[in-house]
């Protein structure tokens, strides 16, 4: 088996496992309680204007925003994940019928696995501080997957010298 | 492998009765509560408001618990497919490998029906405040599959660590069939596609669509505080439409990479598909053809409305025949891939 198999494989069965236990993780002590924070902060502001109080409507709906946005992205964390586990252990499967030489085969191997790691904990890193680090990190991790996507793309299409 | 396929067959179909019977209806009710409690906010019933979002809430639990049902159960069955692919790496005993097999299987059908019953369980004699019965399986479900996964990744460790041992030769991936390139490169593509799109509208919409959220629904209280009609009507309009556009874009994202990894699996067990090569490449085809064609009509329904939805289900009644033909060509196969191997090990196979 070659390097870059292994690490396609072996790194994806890795991030699949990753995205599970951080879901459980997340299913278990965030998430009922953020939805249920989503709804009440709702309700509440709704009340608020009912009520003619126009800051407790803002008050609440400022805490609505802040759960919405870290749900989100807890999910889009866990879900993409898994999602670039599953992609990179079918690629590992399938990389033999990549028509590039084993330097070219290796490099978008390890590009690919680097950033399925990196964008979505680029994610889930914005839930503990929005702002311009964290976004970095996933829209580098989500360049790296792009640009070794598009290459094993080509690599799937130039046939094998011993086919 | 055949526990994988109907993960994805039952997924396929639950999500497909859920489309019809609960999903859309779910949709206009939930508009139709968040239009009655801004409503009863302007006409300052404070109660009627909480009772509307109640509602809401409950229609939403109602829509997630089956979306989920149904996204795990397709998740788990492609995960069972590509770890029966791997066997031939995982260096464990015959009967361990069984019951890692069985853990997973039994964990990847808890976790989607406890998933599925949350809604109807709710929080009855539960151990815990915010968390029922329901959850707590599917959560148990969740961890089986967890364990056998890992099980799964140490005995390909222990693979690699047994250096002596020769390399497994395994037919299906050494095939080189024009359907089966086909199926690869599309679905590849396929794959490439779904994270372009997804990155361009992480890049360019998400976070508008975050400040939109956040702003109509401003809207709605401030205009409803101020006893404004016409704003208020204008901010629902306007948030029905960000759902719409939401959702689009969410759902070609998703289907773009879920029908390439489909592909690609397709791919693998072409050499099991009985058919002639030039209808293999020709199912080959029209599976690739509803795998772009959905989520392209998808995300064009909010300009094309109706004709795109249409031609979005076209797209996706092109897969199910090709995968229905694919099947039959499954069920045709008389095993003569496998025989040389069993001749090899003596006739025990």
């Amino acid at each position: 088996m070659s390097a870059a198999r292994r690490l396609l494989i072996v790194g994806g069965i890795a991030l699949a496992l990753l995205g599970m236990i951080y879901g459980v993780w997340y299913a278990v002590f965030a998430e009922h309680q953020e939805l249920d924070g989503i709804g009440k902060s709702l309700t509440a502001s709704f009340s608020a204007a009912a009520q003619r109080d126009s800051a407790a409507a803002g008050t609440a709906l400022h805490d609505y925003q802040e759960l919405k946005y870290s749900y989100d992205r807890h999910v889009d964390a866990h879900g993409h994940w898994i999602g670039l586990g599953m992609v990179l252990v079918v690629l590992g499967i399938g990389l033999e019928r990549i028509g590039f030489n084993e330097r070219w085969t290796a490099l978008l191997a390890a590009g690919l696995v680097l950033g399925s790691f990196l964008f979505p904990l680029g994610v889930m890193l914005q839930t503990f501080t929005p702002g311009a680090a964290p976004q970095a990190v996933a829209v580098v991790g989500s360049a790296l997957v792009i640009a070794s996507l598009a290459g094993i793309t080509v690599g799937f299409a130039v046939p094998r010298t011993n086919d | 492998m055949l526990g994988g396929i109907g993960l994805i067959l039952v997924g396929m179909l639950v999500g497909d009765i859920f489309a019809v019977f609960v999903l859309h209806q779910n949709a206009a009710k939930v508009g139709e509560s968040v239009s009655a409690a801004a409503h009863a906010a302007m006409a300052g019933d404070a109660n009627a408001v909480g009772a509307s979002f109640k509602s809401v809430g409950g229609f939403l639990e109602n829509r997630g618990t089956k979306v989920d049902t149904h996204v795990h159960m397709i998740a788990f069955g492609y995960l069972a497919l590509m770890l029966a692919i791997l066997q031939p790496w995982v260096a464990l005993r015959e009967s361990t490998r069984k019951k890692v097999a069985w853990t997973f299987l039994i964990g990847a059908w808890l976790l989607p029906v406890g998933v599925f019953l949350i809604h109807y369980v709710g929080l009855a004699y539960s151990p815990l405040a915010a968390i029922g019965w329901a959850s707590i399986f599917a959560d148990f479900g969740g961890l089986l599959v967890i364990l056998a996964t890992l099980a799964c990744l140490f005995g390909i460790a222990r693979h690699f660590r047994q250096s002596t041992q020769p390399p497994p030769e395994d037919g299906l991936l050494k095939d080189r069939a024009v359907a089966g390139r086909v199926l690869m490169i599309g679905g590849v593509a396929l794959v490439f596609l779904g994270f372009l799109h997804g990155a361009y509208y992480a890049g360019v919409d998400l976070y508008r669509h975050e400040a939109l959220d956040y702003s109509l629904l401003s809207e709605m209280t401030a205009s409803a505080a101020a006893k404004n009609a016409a704003a208020l009507e204008s901010a629902l309009a306007g948030y029905g439409r960000l759902g719409g556009e939401k959702a689009v874009n969410i759902a070609a994202h998703a289907h773009a990479i879920e029908f390439g990894l489909l592909a690609m699996l397709l791919a693998f067990f072409q050499p099991y598909v009985s058919l002639r090569d030039s209808w293999k490449l020709n199912w080959a085809w029209v599976l690739l053809l509803g795998s772009l064609g959905l989520p392209v009509f998808v995300l064009l329904e909010l300009k094309l409305g109706l004709v795109a939805g249409g031609m979005a289900d076209v797209g996706g009644l092109l897969v199910i025949i090709a995968l229905l033909a694919m099947w039959i060509g499954i069920v045709r196969y008389t095993g003569e891939i496998d025989a040389p191997a069993r001749v090899a090990d003596g006739g025990k196979g």
